[in-house]
């Protein structure tokens, strides 16, 4: 029994004696280390990826450049190091808990469950579920999925949705759930799957970068909204006002303008892919009105 | 550390309202459990029939054997999924890769992953099956020519009986292995108990207890294998030839 109950203690320890590190807010420990560190992905076009070289780049980076260049005015500091940290879906919530990064930018959906551990700053884009299917199976609505088999994500909201659709609607429907989101493309195009069922404009992304981009049809009806957000550490109200006003400034100043057209309107690195998805009425919204919500309904 | 503590979490209904999140990990353990134990019995069968063939008197058997071995023990098990789930349904003829993309889920996962964990662990069966049959003294095999048993008469009542029982612990190893390994299978969409401890975080956010909770299941299901097969080495122990929990005394 020794070896178990000493598993057990180790464990438990472990569980127990971890939260004491990182009670001072972030403005604080930046001022203090002279550093601010960004957690980003690796392969979320256009929104935080490496590039050829790489390189963190993206939409949700260069907000995060110009939020990191806030702080530094507001800590009135002459620089500010900048450091960066890829970041997984399983990984970030405990490297923001921990202090290992103080901004996640990505494309992470804002959502109120997700509000009882971390906070999001203003709404940075806002996305769609749909579906993307072989053009030659001619579906474009929910119920034209009747019987068939779909994919998504495992661990998505998109899954979630697609779930409980199923089940409301009484679609009949075969769910399968790959574990990454080129799994699940490759399930439509080798033909496992019907539809692939995800946040529209990373289907734009995928579809764009596919082998035969002609080949596939994203779906007219949306399943619902999902507002993306960067994650700060929650209940840390000096840090999330400097860097709410530094999202309203690029909003109001109009330099977002710049920014997106220069991500979503224009070839982008590492292959010069235009995705041309121009900005939706949905965003519009929020760049005239920013909201930090994560109730879809405020999106409407 | 700013982390919102909730172990509540496990008995919050998990989104699908199928059930509370505990039961939603425990269904997961049921699939591990299910890929795992079905693919330890035909790794049994294979890894024993391929480990004892690799001992045979035949050459031409005992190479094709070793390539067997070789194949399947130096490709990464993540790749073999792969391989077994999107390319193999490729290579075959049309009608029959569209026969295997079309099992209705979660067949259509689980199959692939039982085959490849099931050829994965053979060959490393084999290698314990291989190990101990080597390991017992030649007079062995000898007694049993010298009182006229044909070779597969040898190998059936003599050496496979003592070779199981001295393999016996790193055979529970190469099982524990099997029940962990099965986790890989998340990658083809099998929703087992890592899949689901992931698919827990990513819907609440509570990722440690989600993590702690799965870590915990494998802790004690791998702790009961363990002492059910320590019960097994006791039950079909040869007295005086083995000591349970002592080193085989196989030498001359």
């Amino acid at each position: 029994m020794t070896p178990v109950r000493l598993a057990l203690a180790l464990l438990a320890s472990a569980t127990l004696a971890a939260p004491a590190l990182a009670q001072d807010g972030t403005l604080k420990k930046i001022k203090d280390s002279g550093t601010i560190t960004i957690g980003h992905r690796d392969a979320s076009i256009p929104f935080s990826y490496y590039d050829d070289k790489q390189q963190p780049v993206g939409y949700a980076m260069d907000l995060c450049h110009r939020i990191v260049d806030a702080v530094r005015a507001n800590l009135k500091m002459p620089k500010i190091d900048t450091k960066y940290q890829l970041v997984t879906s399983a990984n970030r919530i405990p490297l923001m808990a921990n202090g290992t990064i103080d901004l996640e930018c990505g494309s992470t959906t804002n959502n109120l469950d997700r509000q009882k551990q971390v906070w999001f700053t203003i709404t940075h884009f806002v996305t769609a579920n749909r579906y993307v299917a072989k053009k030659s199976a001619n579906l474009r609505t929910l119920e034209d999925l009747k019987g068939k088999t779909v994919v998504s994500t495992a661990g998505t909201t998109n899954i979630k949705q697609i779930t409980e659709l199923n089940a409301q609607k009484n679609l009949g429907l075969s769910i399968l759930s790959a574990n990454g989101h080129p799994e699940s493309f490759l399930m439509v195009e080798t033909g496992r799957a019907a539809a692939f069922v995800m946040d529209d404009i990373l289907l734009y992304s995928l579809v764009a970068t596919s082998k035969a981009p002609g080949d596939y049809a994203i779906s007219a009806d949306a399943l619902s909204v999902e507002p993306y957000g960067i994650m700060v550490r929650r209940d840390d109200v000096a840090f999330k006002k400097v860097v709410d006003a530094a999202m309203v400034n690029t909003y109001k100043s109009g330099a977002i303008n710049g920014i997106y057209n220069k991500w979503f309107l224009s070839p982008v690195p590492p292959k010069g892919i235009n995705l041309n998805v121009p900005m939706g009425a949905a965003f519009k919204k929020v760049v005239a009105n920013p909201t930090d919500s994560g109730d879809p309904a405020a999106y409407k | 550390m700013k982390y919102n503590w909730n172990w509540g979490i496990l008995f919050e209904l998990e989104p699908g309202g199928s059930a509370v999140y505990l039961n939603y990990l425990l269904v997961g353990l049921g699939w591990t459990l299910t890929v795992a134990l079905a693919a330890w019995i035909i790794a049994l069968v294979l890894g024993a029939l391929i480990g004892t063939l690799r001992t045979a008197p035949n050459r031409w058997l005992s190479r094709l054997c070793t390539a067997y071995v070789e194949l399947f023990r130096n490709i990464p098990l993540l790749v073999q999924m792969f391989l077994w789930y999107f390319v193999l349904p490729e290579l075959l003829p049309r009608a029959q890769g569209d026969w295997i993309k079309q099992l209705p889920p979660p067949w259509g996962s689980c199959l692939p992953a039982v085959l490849c964990l099931a050829l994965y662990t053979s060959v490393r069966v084999a290698e314990q099956v291989r190990a101990g049959i080597q390991s017992l003294p030649r007079g062995q095999m000898m007694a049993g020519t010298a009182m006229g048993l044909t070779l597969p008469q040898t190998y059936r009542t003599v050496v496979l009986p003592m070779t199981f029982r001295i393999i016996l612990p790193p055979l529970t190893s190469e099982f524990l292995n099997c029940i962990k390994n099965s986790s890989v299978a998340l990658t083809i969409g099998v929703m087992e108990l890592t899949a689901r401890a992931r698919a827990m975080q990513e819907f609440s956010f509570q990722v440690f207890e989600a993590f702690t909770a799965a870590t915990l299941i494998y802790l004690l299901t791998n702790i009961l294998v363990v002492f059910a097969m320590r019960v097994v080495e006791r039950k079909v122990r040869v007295p005086g030839y083995i000591s349970a929990g002592g080193a085989p005394q196989a030498g001359h």
